[in-house]
């Protein structure tokens, strides 16, 4: 009897450890999936944050540049920048001849090597006849096959560069002139369909704009409708109908709001299309449900007797509430107001349906022009093609990851420094 | 134009503010009790100054009045009018906080109604344009059509060369990978909330927790590039190791990276019911002799049970919502199919898809993304009016 009670007694302890591990598994696998992930986007991303340069003697020519001598910066703008390189590169490999091998040559640097090498005579006309050290750009496949990943074994006719490239490329680096630097131009330029050039500048700054039309919307209609709701409205079936109604948009789906956009604010009021301004007011309808119940929960934790202490003292009820409540709620507000900002920061869907899918090279000056956001920005780069987009792709997700991560930091802070417990 | 009217708005109240408290200022220093706080009378003053000014501008904005040059002369005449006549009408015996008052609170009223107006304007412009689609394809064949071929046909011969709307593919493959979603959240998600509410020590759960809460955090769009560039290319690999033909946008790998993201929503939400299942319970249930896995199977689970069935509805209603995800990994092609190794298309992909660079609002394609929303719409709606009516019941019931 006692045997077969213990045999039912191991079993059971059996299927509760059995039980407890899955738990413990299941806890894991997710924890896994996030550091996949996130491990996986750094490791793609991290390369893009070094470029690849090839250390060249550059002979400034005159003649080339500034044939009349007149140092006037529209003429020297125009100057064949691309063929004083192509000269650099055929001193170091004098048997490249032939126009067909010359450009070839020249072919293994980024179009955004002229660019550089334009700017750095502009900015110093003096070297102008000397022969200067420049590091002069690869271009995106050259890129590539000097971190190992440009596919040298597949056939010649299927990869993007040449036997004779690869080997000058080679030699290159055997000669100790291919050296990396910090692509500082991932972060300060703007669209390219050079992957090499490509950067996030442009989309950060709309993203700005983005936001700022967000914030500068529903804060201020949140915090006033939660105000309303929370302290004056009357509890009747109207209201309940209301806080139901905000309840529910807060879980309709991103990409209606960029439907209702798309009818409304475009088609409707015709705002333009592409602009942060019609992004951001979608945006704002989208955040303004979290803003609200955030306000609201702010409101509800300050104690009645604040309220009964104001207006004890003669107060008026909007006093009450806006020289005592609301200053206290205050910190609870923006906590979710920053976290109702990053969600914004995050979004894609709406504003493909409202055109901010637009290729932006320079970064638009105010919320009227036309601008792209963040993570639009990686869903283009992630849609094209070049493989060399992979990585920028994963550095602007670092770079995004960055703002949300500040964002969420600072709503952390927030609430630890200023939350009072009642 | 903007701009313009935000400053001179902007102007005219501060002018307006600075003469009505400085009037107020006067008459008691003249020996006039004033029975409001000299704010409320420069408060008074603005109103007076911009309410009607604003009020002209949006008329004219609307009724579309020419002349940026006349509107704005007469908005700013009429402000300045308004602040006379108010700066008039101080004197003490004038409670000048009863109105300002009186205004705050329409103020904050009205922002409340945004949004129900947010609410009125998606209904009003899904109807609306659905409607429209709904005029050129009949509602029949939009409901139970099995050819989904939106887009212009090449050939004259190909199949539905006038575009074919029929969505029963589109849905089927929208079901398809919330399935595929929910059987990766819905096991993880609910196993973490049993694990973190029940076992773990409060230590590993202030530090679980968040973290499991980072993947709801993560843009969607990152999720999508994971999907499609890590995720596929490596089932892929696989399934031809295996022998396997896998799809290189297949339903499996959306929906299995869907089900990561959407892991939290579950896992949250049920460790909230969880925990607010009363100790009293578990206590009664322990007391008995059995062991915490039986206390909860059989005791904490069951009571809990109307939580959770919430949490998953929301969670699928998220799922079928969702758009970057399956935008990047999720194929375009409306195939009707219940294999998870193939592609399926799902109706935000198709939204997406209708409406991008495309700038014509007449065509039946274009139309057809609002229909798909209006779909979308009711739906979601509907699977969040019934989880949230089970939370709330279930949260009544240990109240």
């Amino acid at each position: 009897m006692s045997d077969r009670r213990g045999k039912v007694l191991r079993k059971r302890y059996a299927a509760e450890r059995r039980f407890r591990r899955t738990g413990a598994a299941a806890v894991i696998s997710a924890l896994v999936a996030l550091v996949v992930l996130l491990g996986s986007v750094l490791w793609q991303g991290m390369p893009a944050f070094l470029e690849h340069r090839v250390r060249l003697e550059v002979t400034l020519d005159e003649t080339v540049i500034d044939p009349d001598g007149t140092r006037d910066p529209m003429l020297m703008e125009e100057a064949n920048y691309t063929g004083l390189l192509r000269d650099a590169l055929v001193a170091q490999f004098p048997e490249a001849s032939g126009r067909r091998e010359k450009r070839a040559l020249g072919a293994i640097l980024s179009p955004g090597a002229a660019y550089d090498l334009r700017d750095r005579v502009l900015d110093d006309p003096s070297l102008i006849g000397r022969t200067i050290a420049f590091e002069a750009l690869l271009s995106d496949d050259a890129d590539l096959l000097v971190r190992g990943l440009g596919g040298r074994d597949q056939p010649e006719t299927e990869r993007a560069l040449s036997d004779a490239q690869i080997g000058w490329l080679d030699a290159l680096a055997e000669r100790g002139r291919v050296v990396s630097a910090f692509a500082a131009r991932l972060l300060t330029s703007g669209d390219s369909r050079e992957p090499e050039l490509a950067g996030v500048w442009s989309a950060v700054v709309g993203s700005f704009w983005t936001l700022l039309t967000t914030l500068a919307l529903s804060f201020p209609l949140g915090v006033a409708a939660a105000i309303y709701l929370e302290e004056l409205a009357p509890k009747n079936r109207w209201t309940h109908w209301l806080e139901i109604n905000i309840n529910n948009l807060a879980a309709v789906p991103s990409i209606v709001f960029g439907l209702l956009g798309l009818a409304i604010f475009l088609g409707f009021f015709g705002l333009p299309r592409s602009a942060p301004l019609a992004g951001g007011m979608v945006l704002a309808l989208m955040t303004l449900p979290t803003v609200i119940i955030a306000g609201r929960a702010a409101i509800r934790s300050v104690p009645p007797s604040i309220r009964e202490a104001a207006l004890g003292v003669g107060a008026s009820q909007l006093q009450s509430v806006f020289h005592h409540v609301l200053p206290l709620a205050m910190p609870g507000v923006m906590t979710g107001t920053i976290l109702g900002m990053a969600r914004a920061l995050g979004e894609t869907a709406p504003l493909l349906m409202i055109g901010m899918v637009a290729f932006i090279v320079d970064a638009p000056s105010g919320p009227l022009e036309p601008a792209t956001v963040l993570p639009v920005q990686v869903y283009l780069w992630a849609e094209s093609p070049e493989r060399a987009f992979v990585p920028r792709t994963s550095a602007a997700i670092i770079v995004l990851l960055a703002f949300l991560v500040l964002m969420n930091l600072s709503a952390v802070l927030l609430r630890n420094r200023f939350e009072r417990r009642w | 134009m903007l701009t313009l009217s935000i400053a001179i708005l902007l102007f005219l109240g501060a002018l307006a503010f600075w003469l009505g408290r400085r009037r107020a200022l006067a008459v008691s220093r003249d020996g006039g009790r004033l029975r409001a706080r000299a704010i409320y009378y420069g408060n008074f003053t603005a109103l007076w100054g911009v309410l009607p000014a604003l009020a002209f501008l949006l008329l004219a904005a609307i009724g579309g009045v020419p002349g940026r040059a006349l509107v704005l002369c007469s908005a700013a005449l009429l402000g300045a009018a308004g602040a006379w006549y108010a700066r008039s009408r101080i004197a003490p015996s004038l409670n000048a906080r009863v109105p300002v008052e009186r205004a705050m609170r329409s103020g904050l009223a009205l922002s409340s109604l945004v949004a129900i107006l947010t609410t009125v304007g998606i209904i009003a412009s899904l109807v609306f344009e659905a409607a429209r689609f709904f005029e050129r394809v009949p509602l029949s064949e939009f409901l139970f059509g099995l050819q989904w071929s939106p887009q212009t046909a090449i050939r004259a011969d190909q199949v539905g060369s006038s575009g074919a709307f029929g969505a029963i593919p589109v849905f089927a493959g929208t079901l398809l990978i919330t399935f595929i979603a929910m059987s990766v959240a819905v096991p993880i998600g609910l196993l973490s909330a049993v694990y973190l509410a029940e076992y773990a020590e409060p230590r590993v759960r202030a530090l679980v927790k968040p973290l499991l809460e980072v993947l709801a955090g993560i843009p969607t769009v990152v999720y999508g590039f994971f999907a499609a560039l890590t995720v596929a290319p490596t089932f892929r690999n696989l399934g031809e190791r295996l022998g396997l033909e896998v799809s290189s946008e297949s339903a499996l790998v959306a929906g299995g990276v869907m089900g990561v993201m959407i892991i939290p929503f579950v896992s949250s939400l049920s460790d909230d019911v969880i925990k607010a299942v009363p100790q009293s319970l578990r206590e009664a249930s322990l007391g008995l002799g059995a062991t915490p896995s039986e206390t909860i199977r059989r005791v904490v689970l069951p009571a809990a049970l109307p939580g959770v069935v919430g949490a998953v509805l929301l969670a699928v209603s998220r799922a079928v919502g969702e758009t970057m995800i399956v935008v990047m990994a999720a194929g375009l092609a409306a195939n009707l199919t219940a294999n998870p190794l193939e592609a399926v298309t799902t109706v935000t992909v198709q939204i997406v898809t209708l409406l991008v660079g495309d700038q014509e609002f007449d065509s039946a394609k274009t139309l057809a993304a609002f229909a798909l929303g209006l779909a979308l719409f009711l739906v979601t709606l509907a699977l969040n009016a019934i989880a949230l009516e089970v939370v709330r019941r279930n949260r009544e019931q240990y109240e």
